[in-house]
């Protein structure tokens, strides 16, 4: 059973047209003791299916330690919204935890447009001049952890 | 603010599907912003504010940045 309706279907394909460059979905899953693992996949095989710019590769976290490692991820559900058109790991990090289901799926839509906007040197991060002026002389590690819950 | 520097890294976490580490960071309402383990900012802050009180403690980084060039050395 689809989880997107068809009007929603056909929003998000005309959305994700706008893509200017291709984004790599890196999800992290586990077979057992993973909840909800298999719908944060239902919900990115849907998702992937709706672009040709958009491709999913699943690391499992348990079979592939290193890579997952790689990746700086030890839980599952993950996903990481990296620059396409590359193997390697990608250091710009914007990693989800947790199922993108409800006002997260927007969230990752998000993601996925300025990530692939930036990866296309097409546009600047969503950041006012003061903000990213500020950013700028950040040469040290800075790990931010969002805390939000399904709405 | 992780795609403007790749010293910056970002991570949603749906605190149900993860309760230990909600609690772990003592997160009783959202958004919770959790910075290097330490700082935290509660709510929804305006854009400017927000990246201060996450680079707060980096202080002395960005200010000299922000503030014409930083002295050399």
């Amino acid at each position: 059973m689809a989880l997107l309706s068809e009007p929603d279907r056909q929003r998000l394909r005309e959305a994700l047209d706008a893509m200017p460059a291709p984004v790599r979905l890196m999800f992290f899953t586990q077979t057992l003791g993973c909840e909800t693992c298999l719908l944060a996949r239902q919900i990115l095989d849907e998702l992937v299916s709706l672009s040709a710019r958009l491709t999913l590769e699943e690391v499992n976290l348990v079979l592939d330690k290193d890579k997952a490692a790689a990746w700086g991820i030890d839980r599952v559900p993950a996903i990481v919204v990296a620059a396409g058109g590359s193997d390697e790991v990608d250091a710009r990090g914007l990693r989800f935890y947790g199922a993108p289901s409800g006002y997260e799926f927007m969230s990752l839509l998000d993601a996925v447009m300025l990530v692939s906007g930036l990866a296309e040197g097409a546009g600047e991060p969503a950041l006012s001049d003061e903000s990213l002026e500020l950013l700028a002389g950040v040469d040290q590690a800075v790990d931010l952890q969002v805390f939000v819950t399904p709405t | 603010m992780a795609l403007a520097n790749p010293h910056v890294r970002a991570t949603i976490v749906e605190a149900t599907e993860f309760p230990d580490l909600a609690r772990q960071y003592r997160v009783t309402g959202v958004p919770k912003t959790v910075v290097n383990n330490t700082t935290e900012i509660l709510g929804a802050l305006p854009e400017e504010m927000f990246v201060r009180q996450a680079l707060q403690d980096l202080e002395k980084v960005t200010e000299d940045s922000a503030r014409d060039k930083p002295p050399a050395g």
